[in-house]
């Protein structure tokens, strides 16, 4: 069996595009690229089956039968991918919502870490004994929740502070 | 027998629909998911019983002779699995809902969480029983679409950012898998296992190369292998304890079986083992070394997760019996081991109100059973004598030594290195955490979960915001499941012996493929 060319290059055009929507930082983009892809894997399916005439039995000879397997898989597979642009619009709405976009943001904690690194210290190694002079009590002596779980705003805050005390 | 197969996938599907229509009664929510979960730990453990006894079990879905239809295939390898993820499941389980009594939420549940978490267990289930690659497909969209949900449970801010990073990495790694699947229906006009053994050995060398390659690629994001593991630290540490727990224990591991898998059924005679052994070494000493920088316990955790997934893959890529059965019993260790870890950072942060390192100290004094809790299995995970870490570790180093390569021996020393290592990590922890003075900011320890001390008077608790109530005394339900995986992992070292036998029957099953391709074609492939 040959697959048909147009096909494959309408695929590669797919991928290379939705491979670039992918490396974008918006995640609005991020999901064009994966509507893309996931439009190019359908067509690569289909080209894997034999083309020819509708699969039912009565109505077209066994040998001029298309394949229809790969067809009731790109079903699936349409399916799938309907769920989960719905799912990814969904969170690039809720960041949007929370910060005002939908940038993909970089992991707190390893840029933190990393700071920790660049003048080199580990955890541990500086003030553990002694409480953060950033840390904020609440009123009934306990820590303050927003402290223990550390935005990006005061993360950047306190290793401005602890940057200065060195 | 047979007909028993399809339940570990079709209950907690089933279950989950249920859980959903009583979203509104919590209380029979709960009732319905410890069924199910209790009732699919027991026919795992029929299957593994029965497949050991009788050869690998076939249940032709649909009554469609394969390779028409579907088939789901019990060898030894995916009851093994199937048995050691359901306990876990099941405890971890107990463990949300220990949580999330105490936590107040009775009265406001997240109705959504009992039906997403049996939908996971489905998922993986299905993975674990599909002889079809496109059912793989299927099984592995399940347990991810899940696990999104339940990685952004609640929704906020840090929850939808260590998501987003999550959902799209999934997502390639799907698409990947789904090319390849597209790749390899075209090159043999099959896709299923039993069927492709033959028709992929009739190809050329060459394509056969490809489809492997992408296969592994697919694999490998799933599994968090070294230069495809990024998204795993970022990830996982946001997500609720108990969620973190199973996503640790089972989720890698699902990529892991799907490597095994594909490697010994499919592309046998170990032309990537090279490539393999490379990636397990890189894996496991970049993953630790990852893991020593980190100040976070659940992050510290998750770095060791994926540099352990290193010591599945020596065992892989070395294909020998010894190595691949080492790999078989490795996984198991690790599954129960790394979900108790979590479990029991969880509960730290239960008790000092974090787990970040710096903010801990003197938990041991404060709560000695924590401490053991923590201790135990953060030994076995280091591969201390006698705990099946060790054991594990052992089996895996003697195939080495028995390959007697050079990259063999490298991986021996890395492993080695590594196992080191991660004791030095977990000795950290332990000397930060659980040693010291308690640090002035964690919270004094609490009499009920339903008071809080403030200037020594007690007043009542606040309401259910907190995710965390730092020095509520630790609730019992989540105390005993963690204790039961404890006992399970400590447990794993006394059955040793007979466990290590079943990996060795799974794995000479598996490195002879006859018995699986007779299992699911009697009369012969078509």
């Amino acid at each position: 069996m040959t697959p048909n060319l147009t096909y494959i290059v309408v695929v590669g055009v797919l991928f290379a595009a939705g491979v670039t929507l992918l490396l974008e930082r918006s995640l609005t983009r991020v999901l064009m690229g994966v509507i893309l892809l996931g439009n190019g894997a359908n067509l690569l399916l289909l080209t894997g089956g034999r083309a020819g005439g509708p699969p039912i039995v009565g109505t077209t000879d066994a040998d001029e039968m298309s394949d229809p397997l790969p067809q009731a898989m790109v079903l699936t597979a349409i399916v799938i991918t309907l769920g989960m642009t719905a799912f990814l619009l969904a969170l690039s709405y809720r960041s949007w919502h929370l910060n005002g976009h939908d940038e993909v943001q970089d992991d707190v904690e390893d840029r933190r870490i990393m700071d920790l690194a660049d003048r080199d210290e580990g955890p541990g190694t500086d003030d553990a004994d002694q409480p953060d002079s950033d840390d904020q009590l609440d009123g009934d002596g306990r820590p303050d929740p927003d402290s223990r779980r550390p935005s990006a705003a005061s993360v950047a805050a306190a290793a401005g502070e602890r940057g200065r005390d060195a | 027998m047979n007909h028993l197969v399809p339940l570990p996938v079709v209950m907690p599907l089933l279950g989950a629909a249920l859980t959903l229509l009583l979203a509104s009664r919590p209380r029979a929510q709960r009732w319905v998911s410890l069924t199910v979960l209790t009732a699919t730990v027991a026919v795992a453990a029929t299957l593994l019983v029965r497949s050991s006894i009788d050869g690998p079990l076939v249940v032709e879905v649909g009554g469609w002779v394969a390779p028409l239809g579907i088939v789901l295939v019990a060898d030894q390898l995916a009851a093994l699995m199937l048995v050691v993820s359901a306990s876990v499941t099941l405890c971890v389980l107990v463990y949300s809902i220990g949580q999330g009594m105490a936590d107040g939420h009775e009265e406001t549940p997240l109705s959504v969480y009992h039906p997403t978490y049996l939908v996971l267990t489905a998922g993986v289930c299905n993975a674990f029983l599909s002889g079809d690659l496109f059912n793989l497909y299927v099984g592995f969209e399940i347990l991810l679409v899940a696990s999104y949900v339940l990685l952004t449970l609640g929704s906020t801010e840090t929850r939808i950012r260590a998501g987003t990073t999550y959902v799209v990495v999934s997502l390639l790694s799907s698409l990947i898998f789904l090319v390849a699947i597209g790749l390899v229906y075209s090159a043999t006009g099959t896709l299923n296992l039993a069927q492709l053994v033959d028709r992929l050995d009739a190809l050329p060398d060459d394509l056969r190369l490809v489809l492997q390659g992408m296969l592994l690629l697919a694999f490998g994001i799933k599994a968090a292998v070294f230069p495809l593991s990024a998204w795993l630290p970022d990830s996982y540490p946001t997500a609720p304890a108990p969620v973190t727990a199973v996503f640790a224990g089972l989720l890698t591991k699902v990529g892991v079986y799907a490597i095994i898998r594909t490697e010994t059924l499919l592309f046998p005679g170990g032309r990537t083992a090279d490539l393999l052994l490379v990636v397990a070494a890189l894996t496991m000493l970049v993953g630790i070394l990852g893991a020593v920088a980190q100040s976070d316990i659940k992050r510290l955790l998750s770095f060791t997760l994926i540099s352990h997934i290193g010591y599945m893959l020596f065992g892989v890529g070395l294909s020998s019996s010894l190595g691949l059965a080492a790999a078989i019993f490795y996984v198991v260790h690790h599954i129960t081991i790394q979900t108790t870890l979590f479990l029991a950072a969880g509960l730290v942060e239960r008790r000092g109100g974090s787990t970040a390192l710096d903010r801990l100290g003197g938990l041991a004094r404060l709560s000695p059973l924590l401490a053991v809790l923590f201790f135990v299995p953060a030994l076995n995970l280091a591969g201390i004598p006698p705990f099946s870490g060790f054991l594990g570790k052992l089996g895996l180093v003697q195939a080495g030594v028995d390959d007697g390569g050079v990259l063999a021996w490298v991986l021996v020393a890395g492993g080695l290195l590594t196992s080191l290592l991660t004791l030095y990590a977990i000795a950290r922890v332990w000397n930060l955490a659980f040693w010291r003075r308690p640090h002035p900011d964690m919270p004094e320890p609490q009499d009920s979960v339903h008071t809080v001390r403030t200037d020594g008077v007690e007043q009542p608790y606040r309401g259910p915001d907190r995710d965390a109530h730092p020095g509520a005394m630790l609730p019992r339900l989540m105390i005993a499941p963690t204790v039961a995986l404890v006992v399970l992992g400590l447990a794993l070292t006394v059955v040793a012996g007979p466990l290590f036998d079943l990996s060795s029957d799974a794995a000479d099953d598996l490195l002879r493929r006859t018995p699986y391709v007779e299992a699911v074609y009697p009369g012969g492939t078509p």
